[in-house]
């Protein structure tokens, strides 16, 4: 089983994390740039971060065989600080780099004029540097988050199918689902959404535009509930091709759509490229 | 043929030297450009510049191209920007920068700043001719942390020439920390050792 972890926070992660997953059978991984559970007070400790994030952790990641892309952005929850809101200035360098592969996290945490700027501000960045955006979406009011997301997406420009509008449940994928964004879900161990519901989800809303990731991070989180999903989805049915189409292809297809994305590690360069993602290799 | 007119010839005939014309043709996009390189070209090694990638003759052909007066601070700043990638390419540009002695306390310090890091792709590539420019107790420990993260040390250039009776010193007790530790010396460090000693080693008998 090949897994792709499309959000994931391998920064606050250890290497025996890299181990477990290489070993379980995760061998791709967008980490997102988010919050980092103490507030930043000023743009360098943000481009330390993101230095970090196209430079450090692809080079950790390699290590254990896995392939690290990022996403970058300023995050919903700090656009509201004055001290970090001058990284917005500093986005579109980094947004240019090789292994960014979408504009991200971005979205809404409480809903204040100063996140609606930010957002606006950042799938404008999404569409100048041809990016796909991934969209947070509040873990508080979490309906009208959503609704308010997808009208904000909607007036941006960017295509639905350019937008992955993560950490959905029950009550808000049907929102999403009629847009024609991509439906991101978290497996948490506690909150959000579990590996039976997620199957129940899959059930109802078929596997298409569906992004299943493990947003392990600095809180309790579990890398390994992308595998644990997907056992689950055996277990009720659905065959290795539904489950490769979840945990690899849909994946490989969102983020594939920057142009960005180099798999060469993990398929061998004779296998064909994915549409929109193949990288022109030298010499070829 | 100097450096830049090898790459050149490197990449004469193959779809980089076009895309690297194009570039050079756009200053105002230099740093989108420097930046985009690597999925332009690939990152491929290339036939005809062994050591070199495609990426990374590009963008050393891109630096190479500035004007004099801003070469360094340009460096300095792509490379303290740079993706992994980037700052590599920065490192090995250094030696063809169009940039004089007077440029040194911008450059050698990205020198140091790579050796600082745990990344061994970018201390390999800070201990090139360049290095050169780095002092000796510096340039030593450099060296040392090369046989620390099992960088070969056929990456460092000018090894014999520089090498020293201090860096003998301080191999000989690694070995010793190693043989305590029941773990082996690294090959080339200890026939550099032995070198430096006068002993011969097992691999070179
Ligand atoms: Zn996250």
């Amino acid at each position: 089983m090949r897994i792709f972890d499309p959000h994931i926070h391998m920064t606050s992660r250890t290497t025996d994390d890299y181990a477990r997953m290489a070993a379980a059978g995760v061998a791709a991984v967008v980490e997102p740039s988010f919050w980092l559970g103490q507030p930043r007070t000023g743009p360098s400790s943000f481009t330390d971060y993101f230095d970090s994030l196209v430079g450090w952790e692809p080079y950790r990641a390699a290590q254990f065989g896995v392939v690290h892309h990022a996403t970058i952005a300023l995050n919903p929850k700090e656009a509201n600080d004055p001290r970090c809101r001058p990284v917005l200035d500093l986005l579109p360098r980094y947004l240019d780099k090789d292994r960014v592969v979408a504009v991200g996290e971005i979205g809404y945490d409480s809903m204040t004029p100063e996140e609606d700027d930010a957002f606006e501000r950042q799938l404008a960045l999404a569409v100048e540097h041809e990016l796909p955006a991934l969209v947070h979406t509040p873990h508080r009011d979490k309906a009208a988050g959503t609704r308010r997301t997808l009208d904000l997406v909607k007036a941006s420009g960017l295509e639905p199918g350019r937008v992955a509008v993560d950490h959905l449940n029950e009550v808000t994928v049907g929102l999403v689902h009629g847009s024609g964004c991509w439906m991101g879900f978290s497996i948490y161990p506690e909150t959000k959404m579990s590996p039976p519901r997620m199957v129940e989800l899959l059930r109802r809303y078929g596997t298409e535009r569906v992004l299943v990731n493990s947003a392990a991070d600095w809180g309790v989180s579990d890398p390994l509930l992308t595998l644990e999903t997907a056992r689950e989805m055996l277990a009720a049915g659905f065959d290795e091709d539904d489950v490769d189409q979840v945990m690899w292809r849909n994946p490989v297809e969102f983020y594939g759509q920057s142009g960005r994305l180099d798999l060469s590690a993990v398929t061998g360069a004779a296998e064909p490229t994915f549409a929109g993602s193949s990288i022109k290799r030298g010499g070829e | 043929m100097t450096p830049p007119e090898r790459l050149r010839a490197a990449l004469r005939d193959t779809p980089h030297a076009a895309w690297l014309e194009q570039a050079l043709a756009e200053p105002g996009r230099f740093t989108r450009s420097f930046a985009a390189a690597g999925r332009r070209t690939g990152r491929a090694p290339l036939p005809g510049a062994p050591g070199w990638t495609a990426d990374e003759a590009v963008r050393a052909l891109l630096l190479e191209s500035l004007p004099p007066g801003r070469a360094a601070a340009e460096a300095h700043d792509l490379y303290r920007h740079g993706d992994a990638d980037e700052k590599r390419a920065v490192l090995k540009a250094l030696p063809m920068l169009p940039a004089g002695a007077d440029a040194l306390p911008v450059t050698v310090p990205l020198l140091r700043d790579a050796i600082r890091t745990n990344d061994a792709r970018l201390l390999a590539a800070a201990l090139g001719p360049y290095a050169a420019h780095l002092d000796q107790a510096a340039w030593r420990q450099a060296v040392l942390k090369c046989v620390f993260m099992g960088v070969p040390l056929s990456e460092v250039d000018r090894l014999d020439e520089r090498a020293d009776a201090e860096l003998a010193a301080m191999l000989a007790a690694f070995a010793a920390e190693r043989e305590a530790a029941g773990r082996p010396m690294p090959g080339d460090a200890a026939a550099l050792l032995g070198r430096l000693t006068g002993d011969r080693t097992p691999e070179e008998t």
